[in-house]
């Protein structure tokens, strides 16, 4: 078991999400960077997608009843036991009693909490995932309260000191390049539009959680048109449709929003490009401020990244004994 | 409405790695969403393996598909054979569902909060109910709800957030209500709002954000993620797609009453069988509407 005594900014339980319900308006969830997520139970020897803590910005601060293995990968939040510091992106013990603590963010956004045997909420729709605007599935469908007490699963035995090497550890940084491919409503875009979405630097505003990442820039310019029946009459309006995951809208042709793993599931703006899923894990990692440029690659570019992305996440299995 | 109109190709565009989104029409309307609901059940009855997850919009849909399993070309041709055996779907049979939504219309709750709102409204001296009656012509209020009651709706989309309803009126598009979304959107709605926006009418699952005009609210519980109700027994959502929605209007009491049927855990949304067929009802919207509603007595 382990006790919450102070929750953090937004903690919520995350594995790696659920798969079958979007279609009536249940979005994937789980965690946002799934590279880290990965890691930090790999590191502890849980399977690579069992659920673990997200916290976003701020860690929480939590008491174990028993001892355990924890791995903490993702933002550069530095935990602490009993006040004293431990390593990212390697494993270590806790003792019954112990009291898990963290630094201040110094680079990132969301770091991943792995204890050996994992979060043990029950599972809502095969999945341990908090989706927080449904109510549904982590703890009581919400983010962690101070008092609230979370089941840990047995442990298989994990080994503190496993370490994620050097090169296997992604860089966080200030200015990022997000690969996109271009599509779905992008024909609404003028070609001076469109050039400024691909050549602008957009900066992440404050307005940025599970659901979607808002960025300012420049109003991107439109396409006129006689808007077609059920559209409304903004520009930027279509028929109500489905928003891919990744996918970036343009509500009012100001401010893309790229819509993240609790997306709304559809929805009346122009979608204009979809983020790389690989890359989602980088635009998780972003803080507000965050300098990004958005770059297009075609299909192939995109399936060449997955497969890169692949291969990456098989040498870390690799390297962590799994 | 008698006639299928001129079928237009699908536009297909990926979205990233993993999801094809295929748009069959840029205007919305019955057909389209028909089309919509054909190609992705004979998707779905076919399921090929790399196919994660299916979703039927109201003039589009989309698929996530892992590219790793199912080659996007290979989906891609699959989609457009299942586009052209589907043509224009007049042939399409459902077997589906014609739920009866009682509505409070006018009610305390939504008036409060369209009340705390009304510097984002077109017209911030009329409720929404009464602007939305006035710019569609009908004489009064009590005229608008007998149109919005009076003929059934089909459910052409769910999502948003979890489990609400996007509805379609089921009537020439002549007759068809339209009213435009708040200037700015709400940060509140409250729970079951019956609402409406563009061509759409809606049921909000949860509370939340909203920019739909608020008609009305129901006692009948659409989404209840820890399924403790008897509706919810199989499922937390209560919509599927395709769904045919029947507005019932009540009055304070009978609200009063519904509800504590819901806090007794004893309440039943009314839910019968019926088979639609597309073409029956373009031939005799009307008529069609009113047999299939017989179901319900």
């Amino acid at each position: 078991m382990i006790e919450v005594l102070k929750p953090g900014l937004s903690t919520t339980v995350q594995d790696a999400g659920r798969t079958g319900y979007y279609h009536l308006g249940i979005p994937p969830s789980g965690a946002l960077d799934q590279y880290s997520l990965r890691a930090a139970n790999l590191l502890v020897g849980n399977p690579a997608g069992a659920a673990v803590l997200e916290a976003v910005y701020m860690g929480p601060e939590l008491a174990f009843t028993d001892d355990a293995v924890v791995a903490v990968a993702g933002a550069s939040m530095v935990p602490k036991v009993n006040g004293e510091e431990r390593p990212l992106w390697e494993s270590f013990p806790v003792s019954a009693g112990d009291v898990l603590s963290f630094a201040y963010l110094t680079a990132g956004a969301r770091a991943y909490i792995a204890v050996s045997g994992g979060i043990d909420v029950p599972e809502v729709l095969g999945s341990r995932s908090t989706y927080a605007l449904g109510a549904l599935g982590g703890f009581s469908g919400r983010p962690l309260a101070a008092g609230d007490r979370l089941p840990v699963g047995s442990a298989p035995g994990a080994s503190p000191g496993r370490s994620v090497p050097a090169d296997l550890r992604p860089n966080v940084a200030k200015d990022i390049e997000v690969r996109v491919v271009m599509g779905l409503y992008d024909h609404r875009l003028s070609e001076a539009g469109r050039a400024a979405f691909l050549d602008s630097t957009w900066d992440l505003t404050p307005v940025a959680d599970r659901i979607g990442f808002r960025y300012a820039g420049p109003e991107l310019e439109t396409v006129p048109r006689e808007p077609p029946f059920g559209a409304g009459q903004d520009p930027s309006n279509i028929v109500d449709a489905p928003y891919p995951i990744g996918s970036i809208q343009v509500p009012g042709s100001v401010e893309p929003i790229i819509l993240h793993r609790d997306a709304v599931s559809g929805g009346g703006y122009m979608m204009i490009a979809t983020v790389l899923s690989g890359d989602l894990d980088l635009v998780a990692q972003s803080a507000p401020k965050t300098r990004t440029r958005f770059v297009e690659v075609d299909l192939d570019g995109a399936l060449a990244t997955r497969s890169d992305y692949r291969k990456r996440t098989r040498r870390l299995a690799e390297a962590l004994g799994s | 409405m008698t006639a299928m109109t001129e079928v237009q190709p699908a536009r297909y565009s990926w979205g990233g790695d993993e999801f094809i989104f295929v748009e069959l029409a840029e205007e919305m309307s019955l057909q389209a969403n028909f089309r919509a609901m054909a190609i992705t059940k004979k998707l779905s009855d076919a399921r090929p393996d790399g196919v994660l997850e299916i979703c039927p919009a109201n003039a589009s849909y989309q698929v996530q598909y892992d590219p790793d399993v199912l080659e996007p070309a290979e989906l891609l041709a699959l989609l457009q054979d299942l586009e052209q055996q589907v043509g224009d779907a007049h042939e399409l049979a459902l077997s589906t569902r014609v739920l009866e939504v009682p509505v409070l219309y006018r009610d305390p709750w939504t008036t409060e909060t369209l009340m705390r709102f009304r510097d984002r409204h077109q017209d911030p001296n009329a409720t929404d109910i009464e602007y939305a009656a006035r710019i569609n012509g009908y004489g009064g209020v009590d005229d608008f709800i007998a149109a919005h009651s009076g003929s059934p709706w089909f459910t052409s989309m769910v999502g948003f957030v979890a489990g609400l309803p996007f509805l379609f009126q089921m009537v020439p598009r002549e007759r068809q209500i339209i009213v435009p979304k708040y200037l700015r959107p709400r940060t509140d709605t409250p729970k079951q709002t019956v609402g409406y926006g563009g061509c759409f009418a809606c049921i909000y699952s949860v509370r939340g954000a909203g920019g739909y005009q608020m008609l009305g609210i129901t006692p009948a519980p659409i989404y209840d993620p820890t399924q403790s109700l008897p509706d919810f027994t199989d499922f937390m959502v209560l919509f599927r797609p395709a769904d045919i929605v029947k507005f019932a209007p009540i009055d304070r009491e009978r609200y009063d009453e519904l509800l504590a049927e819901v806090e007794a855990g004893t309440f039943h949304v009314t839910a019968r069988p019926v088979e639609f067929h597309l073409q029956s009802f373009l031939d005799d919207p009307d008529g069609y509407n009113a047999r299939l509603l017989e179901v319900l007595k």
